[in-house]
């Protein structure tokens, strides 16, 4: 199992340690509930040292990450991030990344979960068409992530600069730390390369402006009220970005790329699924997996949850769904919560969104 | 930390016995380890259930987790505060977030589960 530099400082802190995509990571600190709230009022920081940073450097970086995402990476500017997806040839996701363009290199963070089949199906697509690049697992950089309304007051009193000017997916250098304007939460935030050797003192720093340290729990409630699609539940190998709901970071127009055959059909024609929201009106709280009928008695079934929960800021049970497109608009759902037909609604996403 | 004079099972739950009424609910441990309770399934009253047979469920923000009765009998009441409170679960485990009571068939049955001490000591591992 493998362990981030944090491990030690989020045992001392008390946090409920959990296996995930193999590593011992914080589910929670002290409640998921108590978390969520200070993200959402306040700030939170959260331990992401498990994700993957992979760097691409040499003259093929630009069309080898164009060859194998399905964003327009050339639209980036240098210290600019981007949502993309990488895609197989059937246009399933192989995972989704955020990419970040840089002087001399780009770098994508990748899901734990995926990070280890993601190198090996890079250097796969890499060797296929010989390009010239270099793709360099960065293990030595660990991620924190600062989200939540005093995110900004916080970096700005340790980075000692006003961070104003620094947008959405915009980044900068603070001394060796690449500091980005990103998140996944639904707040706002910023989110830290830092070396492995530099992580606890900056999680101390953070900590000391009042940041509430949080858990992978939290992170899960935060990016569901968001409507952020996580690998593995609204996405996966036979899912591609336009069934997820991400068509608008599918760019047809951009040249050849590995899924694009597959992705144009799915937008030019109707996908056979889609993803949507769907909220209670009855007393049950929605789990990834719940099948999904379009009638009470659950004989048409429509389709399933992909991850739900008890929102912890708008108190209602929410979850995302796979719906069949050729269903339209049902004006009720019925959930399978154990065996009672639960009703609900086809609920417009995000479930939340940031005032 | 688990209180005297309670019986426990292995999944975590509680009884307190008073003659042939059983009160059950989860304990200190297993509410800690849901973290926040959100939503408790709980039966009808009249309901009858052989000891080890599921009898409801209890949510948390993260997780749903099966409640399991720890004797056999009908039930005679629930505790319907938790439908509006389900956080008692977690405020009070053992008092204000009781979960049902059973009318038991066989209060020899009890003689099965565990007492303070065997629960702890399968906490410790």
């Amino acid at each position: 199992m493998k362990r981030t530099p944090l491990y030690e400082s989020h045992l001392k802190a008390g946090a409920r340690m959990v296996p995930f995509a193999g590593w011992e990571m914080p589910v929670q600190f002290s409640s998921i509930t108590a978390e969520h709230n200070a993200v959402r009022s306040a700030a939170g920081i959260f331990d992401v040292g498990h994700m993957g940073v992979v760097e691409f450097k040499g003259p093929d970086a630009l069309p080898f990450i164009q060859y194998i995402t399905t964003n327009d990476a050339s639209k980036l500017s240098d210290y600019q991030a981007q949502y993309s997806i990488a895609c197989n040839e059937k246009g399933g996701a192989v995972d989704d990344l955020l990419i970040y363009r840089l002087p001399d290199k780009f770098i994508i963070i990748a899901n734990a979960s995926n990070t280890e089949q993601d190198l090996a199906w890079f250097e796969k697509m890499r060797a296929a068409k010989d390009f010239e690049v270099k793709i360099i697992h960065q293990t030595h950089i660990s991620l924190l992530s600062l989200q939540g309304p005093k995110a900004e007051a916080i970096a700005t009193k340790i980075i000692g600069q006003d961070l104003s000017s620094y947008k959405r997916n915009r980044c900068f250098m603070w001394g060796d730390i690449l500091v980005s304007r990103t998140g996944y939460t639904g707040e706002g935030g910023f989110e830290f390369f830092a070396n492995k050797n530099e992580v606890v003192e900056l999680w101390n720093k953070l900590l000391a402006e009042g940041a509430t340290p949080c858990g992978l729990g939290a992170r899960d409630t935060l990016r569901l009220e968001a409507a952020l699609p996580l690998y593995g539940h609204e996405y996966d190998d036979q899912t591609s970005p336009v069934e997820a709901g991400y068509g608008w970071a599918v760019k047809l127009d951009k040249g050849e790329f590995v899924g694009r055959a597959a992705l144009k059909k799915q937008k030019e024609a109707v996908p056979v699924k889609r993803l949507v929201g769907v909220e209670l009106e009855e007393k049950g709280i929605p789990r990834e997996g719940y099948e999904i009928f379009s009638d009470r008695e659950m004989q048409q079934k429509i389709g399933h949850i992909t991850s739900g929960t008890l929102s912890p800021t708008l108190q209602k049970a929410i979850g995302l769904a796979f719906l069949r497109t050729s269903i339209g608009n049902p004006p009720a759902v019925y959930v399978n919560i154990r065996g009672r037909s639960v009703r609900g609604k086809v609920v417009p996403l995000p479930f939340y969104k940031r005032s | 930390m688990a209180p005297a004079g309670l019986k426990y099972s292995k999944d975590h739950e509680w009884v307190k016995a008073d003659g042939k009424i059983a009160t059950v609910g989860i304990t200190a441990y297993a509410q800690d380890q849901l973290g926040d309770v959100v939503f408790v399934e709980l039966p009808q009253v009249g309901t009858v259930f052989a000891a080890g047979k599921d009898f409801g469920v209890v949510e948390s923000v993260k997780t749903v987790s099966t409640l399991y009765c720890p004797v056999s009998g009908k039930v005679v009441e629930i505790n319907s505060a938790l439908e509006g409170t389900p956080d008692k679960v977690n405020s009070s485990p053992y008092e204000e977030g009781w979960m049902i009571k059973i009318e038991m068939d066989n209060p020899a049955e009890l003689d099965k589960l565990l007492d303070e001490k065997q629960y702890t000591d399968l906490l410790k591992g």
